[in-house]
């Protein structure tokens, strides 16, 4: 038998922060692919603490629902679920490279496949693009768009800002949107200034965080100047000086994240048939089923 | 249905041949040299070749159904799942037997007795939940069961006043709101909202949507049940966080027989707390009376008790201020009834009650300042 885990955050303050967690762990559960899926959470109930002994299969894959390697992935996750022998060093990453290891939980003896985050994968490129997509309701959107990548930014952790780089990069590389940018709330380039980077009228903003909450549905809308008070709500698009913002929301929140969390998994050994490419099927810029589950919510975050 | 009839007795009669012996709920069926030796506790036969055998089986065949159910059906030898199961219909559960546990105060039934009343429904509590156990077919019970689940405060209403839900996942949504909507990040709380009820479950489907309401209950009480729970006290966790909540373990003594008392009792949460302030030091709070255990502080506590530790490294000061006594009481109404929780039941003229909200708007125009603070002044101290 085969489990897999989705460790996220989630939020003592507002239960939007975990429904990307329960859309994307139900995407998972209706392919069949494993015979358990448990969603865990850091502030919420099953707590990483406590969810490997609700599993009964010894194979369990943990795919942290995270942006970026750092704090949660290296220290707090791997320490909650007891990973003997865990060292940071085992992922051999500069910082967007993680992939997997296997180890042991001590209080449980189970086998323990601990994943790199969601954020980090190069599929989450694609999730990207296709939040372009479903904000824009164009699944060709690119030509005369720019597109900017959004991260929080934090001198804490330089990874965080890495994993907005990687993929602005390949994006870039892709030549689809004629200018693509990684801007950042608290470091330069600030997405306060997002119009005066972009040449394109159209321009799509989509911020590189796991559940809408505080930064996505407040901060994010009132910096960009696409409403004075978030309370107002915004356009999409919104006109700001003279460009047309498309604000896409959360990324995670994205259908398309549960054919990351699948790929985490299958790079880590999980027999997975052909979940993949259902999920992508069923995740696809027009699919209603899955769409209305994962539309974005509203409130602050913890 | 008689057992010829019914589906369930080849595999029986296979695994016996396969294994030389079925032994299971008061059951025995030994197979040598092709005569079956069979025992329950009203039969006693040995020697009986296989038409005498299925004779023999006749009236037996609630335990030919009863081993199929569980054997086949629900399976999961050892699991937490299959204890929970068993203990939903007053089963002995395996390793259990010898443990002294508060979910165990009622007698275990044989297989007889169950049958007869799982034609009824058998009920059991775990939390605010209620579950019943019972036969899909009441009149022709072949061995298979269902399981419903709804609030126990419902347990007197028609279901046709209830919404009704068949998929666990739903239990999701249930749990994350109280009665006036606001957010339970404590699952455990006792604020469920009533007014549903799942029916028809599976038992792998009633386990998840008990899972959902109360994550990881069933895992420690089956780890507890046989003596296996792993306790967390409060300094091991403590002294395990990092970040912003490092400094927890700084958290005095008898701090946290306060913190206990103010978030671990059964007002705020139905997990019975096992872990102490350390080995061998417990704490003075009551730990609750539920079925299922709490192992070590969970993270609304740790992220509390980061703010009760900053307050606690406050040094003590002496200030001055002017109250009459009656305002001096009001304090102490105004935070019991925001302790208790019962501000929104205080009624509107009822100005008796210190906590009322006209008396507060009273005491705060009179005493305190632009800033909204208490007007005082600190003593000097020297």
């Amino acid at each position: 038998m085969q489990a897999l885990v989705i460790a996220a955050h989630g939020s003592h303050l507002n239960p939007d922060a975990s429904d990307p967690t329960y859309a994307h762990a139900d995407t998972v559960r209706e392919t069949g692919a494993f015979d358990e899926v448990r969603e865990a959470f850091w502030k919420e109930e099953p707590h990483f603490r406590e969810v490997i002994r609700t599993l009964e299969s010894d194979e369990v894959f943990v795919v942290p629902l995270f942006i970026s390697e750092g704090y949660f992935t290296e220290q707090v996750i791997p320490r909650e679920l007891r990973l003997e022998d865990w060292d940071p060093e085992k992922w051999e990453s500069d910082g967007t490279d993680a992939s997997q290891v296997t180890l042991e939980a001590t209080d449980v003896g189970k086998t323990i496949h601990y994943c790199g985050p969601v954020g980090t994968h190069d599929a989450m490129t694609d999730v990207i693009v296709q939040r372009a997509e479903s904000i824009t309701e164009d699944p060709e959107v690119g030509e005369g768009f720019g597109l900017a990548v959004v991260g929080h930014g934090t001198e804490r952790n330089e990874n965080s800002a890495k994993a907005v780089e990687y993929h602005t990069e390949r994006i870039r590389e892709q030549d689809r949107f004629d200018e693509v940018k990684a801007l950042f709330m608290d470091e330069e380039p600030e997405v306060d200034d997002v119009t005066d980077f972009f040449e394109t009228d159209d321009i799509v903003v989509v911020p590189l965080f796991i559940a809408d909450g505080y930064h996505t549905q407040e901060d994010i809308p009132e910096d960009v100047g696409l409403t004075e008070d978030y309370r107002l709500g915004w356009n999409v698009p919104a006109e700001v000086e003279g460009h047309r913002i498309w604000y896409a929301g959360a990324v995670g929140t994205e259908g398309l994240m549960a054919d990351v969390i699948l790929e985490r998994a299958a790079d880590a050994g999980a027999d997975l048939g052909d979940a993949i490419e259902r999920v992508r099927a069923a995740t696809a810029v027009g699919t209603d089923e899955v769409r209305r589950e994962t539309e974005p919510g509203t409130g602050a975050g913890d | 249905m008689t057992v010829a009839e019914s589906a369930d007795l080849e595999p029986l009669l296979a695994a016996a041949a396969e294994e030389g012996e079925v032994a299971f709920d008061g059951l025995r069926l030994e197979r040598a040299d092709d005569e079956y030796a069979l025992e329950t506790s009203e039969t006693d036969r040995t020697g009986l070749d296989e038409a005498a055998l299925r004779d023999a089986l006749e009236p037996l065949e609630a335990y030919v159904s009863n081993w199929r159910y569980w054997q086949h059906e629900i399976g999961g030898d050892g699991t937490a799942r299959r204890a929970f199961l068993r203990w939903c219909e007053r089963a002995p559960i395996a390793d259990a037997e010898r443990i002294d546990h508060r979910s165990l105060d009622e007698p275990t039934l044989d297989v007889p007795e169950r049958y007869d009343a799982l034609a009824d429904g058998i009920d059991r509590e775990w939390g605010q939940l209620c579950i019943t156990t019972r036969f899909v077919d009441v009149e022709r019970p072949n061995g298979e069961r269902v399981y419903d689940l709804w609030h126990v405060d419902d347990a007197g209403s028609d279901l046709a006043d209830l919404e009704v839900y068949d998929d666990p996942r739903d239990a999701r949504a249930l749990a994350t709101e109280d009665e006036d909507g606001r957010y339970r990040p404590l699952k455990t709380a006792p604020t469920l909202r009533s007014g549903w009820a799942f029916t028809g479950l599976s038992g792998r489907g009633l386990v998840d949507a008990v899972e959902f309401f109360y994550p990881a209950t069933v895992a420690n009480w089956h780890r507890e049940l046989r003596d296996e729970l792993d306790v967390d006290h409060w300094l091991e966790t403590a002294e395990r966080q990092s970040g912003i909540y490092d400094v927890i373990d700084e958290l005095p003594r008898e701090a946290v027989d306060w913190m206990a008392e103010a978030c671990c009792v059964d007002s705020q949460c139905l997990r019975r707390r096992e872990w102490q302030y350390e080995e061998g030091d417990e704490l003075d709070v009551d730990g609750g009376d539920g079925p299922f255990p709490c192992r070590e502080p969970c993270s609304l506590v740790v992220a509390a008790a980061r703010k009760w530790t900053i307050l606690e490294s406050e040094e003590e000061r002496t200030y001055e201020l002017e109250l009459t006594t009656t305002e001096l009481n009001q304090l102490s109404a105004l935070i019991d009834a925001v302790a208790e929780g019962r501000t929104d039941e205080i009624r509107e003229a009822d100005v008796h009650d210190g906590a009322n909200r006209y008396r507060a708007r009273y005491l705060r125009a009179k005493r305190f300042d632009d800033e909204g603070g208490i007007e005082a002044t600190e003593q000097n101290s020297e």
